[in-house]
């Protein structure tokens, strides 16, 4: 009898999937969960279960939508469940997850991948399929410029992050009558950083700055120094790193061996905004800038945050809600918004309706103007900020009308740290 | 291009290929003794980073006095994993034991991510810290420190395997195990002796290193990568040509990415080593 229960059991657990499919709408997700940049993908799953536990509950969060009925509205009060992927950082591996679950899990859209080469990749694999793939926190300028019809991305792309550097540096040398001129840029060589560094030299060269040296490298490295070396000696008034995470620690430790100050660092986010960043750096992270489309300061002005990042904290073993989780479930939202209103989990009807996607900017957690796309499936309505470690904290700098804290200029030399 | 930044680049080059070397010549030794090539050596290095680095989190130990019960722990780690696993394959077909050490290091990693959390993690304020300015040259305190170590505990595994009576047996071992059996060498002993050795040696690197390398469950691979190439270019077996190998892929790797450009710099390793294996595929000091 024992035996049977047993065995009853574990049928009705593996028939629990298949049973659930019958009117769920189901989401596939990649996420590097294994490799240099697992934590972040595992944040970024917790910010997906964050807004499953929103959607799929009831909740009471003034202004954000979905939160107040159980399941979505427009399917009936259907659940959204998820079946979550591991790409380990590699295209091919999230090409194959994205095959896996179009074909053996029938989910209806895709979402993720953090990476820009596997978001890339996969992309095209849902494009043949002709199911639609969201991403939130994917910044490769190139994923919206390839003409997909099935592909849209909610966050901002790096030439708009660089956009707002620029601006950053012109307003300085006007405020404070300075002359920050030259321009120095480090990437690490993926898909992602390579895109940033060509943005940022090709928008240097049209605003006319000076870019002394652009230098690649691959994140995987054991070392930086011939790289600090070069940047010591060309010594540009602004540098503007694209790292991952242990690369963005190799080359701050590296700075520090070789005596290297560069008067202004402006981060492309990634490694410079890891959670575990400022608590790993300590005083060595003082004075680094890094864009962001997110900044938990920013709680004061969207009171949502705190409510949202309660919730994350359970699904996240008790970390706080940061750069990359609020952009994934930011995207992941606009993704179940857009499924609520073409009240179908068919991918024409869901592509159709993200498309005409219209969520106000009060509506998010991020300083977002809004979730528009454009025709080439880009959010138009983004917005970023620029943020400065100051005193153990990443504190909002600028555009002016949001900064908490006045910038530290220069940033602090290793003697001074 | 100045000539201080030329010296700069040897000696972070310098400094940077004793480490390799150290890393590589416990890999060659153990495939010296027993030719086995242990692909989770990148994993044991992050299993000694990471102790280093728990002692140092839980007990406040330095890692500069932990390496002792580091280099213990790992060592003993060496020993079960020949009594656990290489003991099973030493016999056994070469793609056997590819993929048993293979599946070693999946194993290793995952567990470690499960246990630990794939985070970063670094010591802070490690007893050797700062930087020495000799003329226009900087060198890192801590990076000095872990070179100069790797460098003595390489000379004293050179010593042990070429001097003493143990050593020369574990040699007699390499070259002919059912010989040296006859002879009353324990083959079985000396093989979990090398495999402690082995690991000692990442564990030395491991420790040194965690003064100034933030440790993460894949931060092995990398490293092993060059310990690889640093055993082929030396010579498989052979230790001392791991110690040239190690500095040689440490300058090229800095002065290539120095005068060249730093985006190729692994290319020059790797054309380095193509050319060995193409014109000497024994490798520098190879006895294969």
């Amino acid at each position: 009898m024992k035996k049977l229960t047993t065995i009853l059991a574990f049928l009705s657990f593996m028939c629990a999937p298949i049973l659930a499919t019958a009117q769920d709408v189901k989401i596939g997700v990649i996420y590097p969960l294994t490799g240099s940049s697992a934590q972040i993908g595992k944040d970024a799953v917790a910010a997906i279960n964050t807004a499953l536990d929103i959607i799929n509950n009831k909740h009471d969060i003034p202004g954000m939508p979905l939160a107040k009925n159980e399941g979505l509205d427009g399917l009936n009060g259907a659940k959204v469940t998820i079946v979550v992927g591991d790409h380990a950082g590699k295209p091919d591996i999230g090409v194959g997850e994205t095959e896996k679950m179009l074909s053996q899990d029938g989910v209806h859209a895709m979402y993720g991948a953090y990476f820009s080469s596997v978001v890339a990749a996969a992309s095209t694999v849902t494009e043949r399929a002709g199911i639609p793939f969201v991403n939130g926190d994917s910044a490769s300028p190139k994923l919206t410029s390839r003409g997909l019809k099935y592909f849209f991305r909610v966050g901002p792309h790096d030439g708009m992050f660089t956009q707002l550097m620029f601006e950053f540096i012109q307003d300085f040398n006007k405020k404070n009558n300075a002359n920050l001129n030259t321009l120095g840029i480090i990437h690490e060589d993926t898909l992602w950083g390579s895109d940033s560094g060509s943005t940022q030299k090709k928008m240097a060269n049209e605003q006319g700055y000076n870019v002394l040296e652009k230098i690649s490298y691959k994140a995987s490295t054991t070392t930086l120094t011939s790289e600090v070396q070069i940047l010591k000696a060309k010594d540009p008034d602004v540098l503007l790193p694209s790292q991952y995470t242990s690369d963005a620690f190799l080359f701050l430790n590296t700075a520090k061996e070789l005596d290297y100050n560069p008067k202004l660092l402006i981060a492309q986010n990634a490694g410079y905004v890891d959670p575990t960043f400022i608590s790993t750096m300590g005083k060595n992270a003082e004075g680094v800038i890094s864009r962001s489309p997110f900044n938990t300061d920013l709680a004061e002005t969207i009171p949502m945050i705190g409510v949202v990042n309660e919730i994350f904290k359970k699904h996240s073993g008790g970390r706080d809600l940061s750069d990359v989780p609020a952009r994934a479930f930011t995207g992941f939202m606009a993704l179940a918004i857009a499924i609520n209103n073409a009240g179908s989990t068919d991918p024409e009807k869901i592509r159709e309706a993200l498309t005409n996607l219209d969520i106000p900017g009060d509506a998010l957690i991020v300083p977002y103007r809004g979730i528009k796309f454009g025709p080439d499936g880009q959010n138009e309505a983004v917005r970023g900020v620029l943020m400065q470690v100051q005193n153990g904290k990443y504190c909002t700098v600028y555009p002016y009308e949001l900064a908490a804290c006045d910038l530290v200029y220069p940033m602090p030399t290793w003697d001074q740290k | 291009m100045t000539l201080e930044i030329i010296l700069q680049a040897i000696v972070a080059g310098l400094m940077m290929g004793l480490i390799y070397a150290l890393i590589a010549a416990g890999l060659s030794l153990i495939f010296g003794l027993m030719e086995i090539v242990n692909f989770a050596h990148g994993e044991h290095l992050m299993l000694s980073m990471f102790t280093s680095f728990w002692l140092w989190s839980l007990l406040g130990l330095d890692p500069l006095f932990s390496l002792p019960i580091t280099i213990a722990l790992m060592a003993f780690c060496g020993v079960l994993t020949h009594y656990f696993l290489i003991r099973y394959i030493l016999k056994a077909k070469m793609l056997i034991q590819i993929c048993a050490t293979f599946g070693l290091s999946i194993f290793i990693r995952s567990i470690a991510q499960l246990l630990w959390t794939p985070d970063y993690r670094h010591v802070e304020n490690p007893l050797i810290e700062g930087r020495l300015e000799i003329g226009t040259i900087f060198i890192g305190q801590p990076q000095l420190f872990a070179s100069l170590v790797c460098l003595l505990a390489f000379f004293g595994l050179y010593w042990f395997v070429s001097k003493t009576e143990t050593g020369l047996a574990l040699q007699a071992t390499a070259q002919d195990r059912n010989a040296a059996e006859v002879l009353g060498i324990p083959a079985n002993k000396m093989y979990a002796l090398g495999w402690a050795i082995g690991l000692g040696c990442v564990a030395v690197a491991g420790s040194m290193m965690m003064n100034y390398f933030a440790v993460f469950t894949d931060v092995g691979i990398n490293f092993a990568l060059f310990a690889f190439v640093a055993v082929a270019l030396g010579g498989f077996g052979s230790i001392i040509g791991c110690l040239y190998a190690g500095i040689i892929i440490g300058l090229v790797e800095s002065l290539g990415g120095l005068l060249i450009d730093p985006s190729f710099k692994l290319l020059y390793v790797f054309a380095i080593y193509l050319l060995v294996v193409i014109y000497r595929p024994q490798g520098l000091f190879g006895r294969y």
